[in-house]
């Protein structure tokens, strides 16, 4: 078994048009850098891809976005990227847009092997439209699906060749969840290491979930809006 | 009138000892500069953080550490990380005991609007229809009126629905309100604002509590 990989063009060698793709990270916080430069370069069309948020301009998604790789976008918001509301206004581009929570669940709920589940989030708005309703208790939820994806791309701190992964503060968010998600998953991590160099205690995502594994390189991990107060 | 940190300022004594929160963008966000002395306030940020802390001194913003206005922070001692599901579990379990938003409108049944303007470019709900579908107590920071002076306060939305029957209280410029069964409650109102004038700015039901005060600062 092996599941280190020389970098993200290897890792996603297999990747094809018209796949679905997941992509960790919350705005630009703990984004698959590596793999979507990656993706960029193969140059794969009509991808639908699920992720919280798009990017922004020239950064992150936004890169496959500027050029016209992505068909549809499954997010729960996607409000900083100019080029993805020129593109939605024209046509081009589909959006799907699912609660942050419900999206979260979906992935996670496929890595459970639990096929829908039943959230409050959207009843009496227009997302439950065509969702079977069900009373629980005396208050309506809305059944959600699980969802998966071709392949699912994420990012984490560390990880070892047994593709254990730990995840740094808040550039966790969707990332363990996509991982559970992947028909194939692949990681990017900051420090790639032998196994027995994390603490198992402190393992995030178990190897099982992760098929392929490489060392980033040149991460820029970009501030989208840097505050800060002053020193007294 | 209230200024906007007026507003935070009125909600912040909605506070309890030990409260966990959670602050949406704007307005709500200025509340975490009111805890009253004293108080141990614990704020989520739905991205995956309790015990979220100030900006950081310039020079130490770290990338991996942002908030779920996307802005750089700092953890406190006893923060915890963990992820978006877990960070809604928490949310949908009623965990959260406060949640503090915005809003375009809200109806006098407590219904809330505050994702989507037909015809306008759609950015999306992010975390607003779990928020308000699971928190337990919902306190909404607003704008009485829009620029040309008609209520936000209504009979029903007019807008898409972000959630049913959700809010509990709402702070606008103009006063204080409970949503009750029985319509919004005017319980104080904003220095040099009469209730006159807060009833004619209210489209939706609109009861007057018996003991109306003004917010004093």
């Amino acid at each position: 078994m092996n599941k280190v990989f020389v970098n993200a063009t290897d890792a996603l060698h297999d990747v094809k048009d018209g796949m679905t793709l997941m992509l960790g990270g919350f705005g630009l916080c703990g984004i698959p850098e590596n793999c979507i430069d990656a993706l960029v370069n193969m140059n794969v069309k009509n991808l639908t891809c699920i992720s919280n948020n798009a990017g922004v301009d020239d950064f992150g998604i936004g890169l496959m976005l500027k050029k016209r790789q992505v068909k549809k976008m499954i997010s729960s918001y996607v409000g900083e990227n100019a080029e993805f509301e020129r593109q939605l206004l024209s046509g081009e581009l589909e959006v799907d847009l699912i609660p942050q929570g419900t999206l979260a669940t979906r992935c996670m709920m496929s890595g459970y092997g639990i096929p829908a589940f039943y959230t409050p989030a959207g009843v009496g708005t227009e997302i439950a439209s065509g969702k079977e309703i069900r009373n629980f208790n005396g208050k309506d939820y809305l059944m959600e699906l699980a969802f998966d994806a071709d392949f699912a791309i994420v990012k984490a701190w560390k990880g070892d060749t047994m593709g254990n992964l730990i995840f740094k503060d808040t550039a966790r968010n969707f990332n363990p969840l996509m991982a559970m998600a992947g028909k194939i998953t692949v990681a990017e991590v900051e420090e790639l290491v032998e196994p027995g160099i994390l603490d198992a205690n402190q393992i995030h995502t178990p190897g099982i979930y992760v098929h392929r594994i490489f060392q980033g390189i040149n991460y820029e991990k970009r501030i989208e809006q840097r505050t800060v107060r002053k020193r007294l | 009138m209230l200024t906007k940190e007026q507003i935070a300022h009125r909600i912040a004594r909605e506070l309890k000892d030990g409260m966990y929160v959670n602050l949406g963008i704007g307005i709500p966000t200025l509340v975490a500069n009111y805890v009253p002395e004293g108080m141990t306030i614990t704020l989520q940020s739905e991205n995956g953080l309790l015990g979220m802390g100030p900006f950081p001194f310039e020079g130490e913003e770290d990338p991996d550490l942002i908030n779920a206005g996307k802005q750089t922070i700092t953890t406190l001692p006893g923060s915890s990380f963990f992820d978006s599901a877990m960070s809604f579990g928490m949310i949908r379990a009623g965990k959260v005991d406060l949640t503090v938003l915005g809003a375009m409108e809200v109806a006098e049944n407590g219904d809330i609007a505050n994702w989507k303007i037909p015809g306008k470019m759609v950015k999306g709900m992010g975390g607003a229809m779990d928020l308000v579908a699971a928190a337990r107590n919902i306190i909404v920071a607003m704008q009485h009126t829009d620029k040309a002076g008609n209520s936000k306060l209504l009979p029903q939305c007019t807008l898409p629905i972000t959630g049913l029957k959700c809010v509990k209280k709402i702070v606008s410029d103009l006063g204080v309100f409970d949503v009750t069964p029985h319509g919004f409650s005017l319980l104080e109102t904003a220095p040099g604002v009469s209730v006159d004038f807060i009833k004619e700015k209210t489209l939706g039901r609109l009861s007057i509590s018996e003991h109306v005060a003004e917010i004093q600062f």
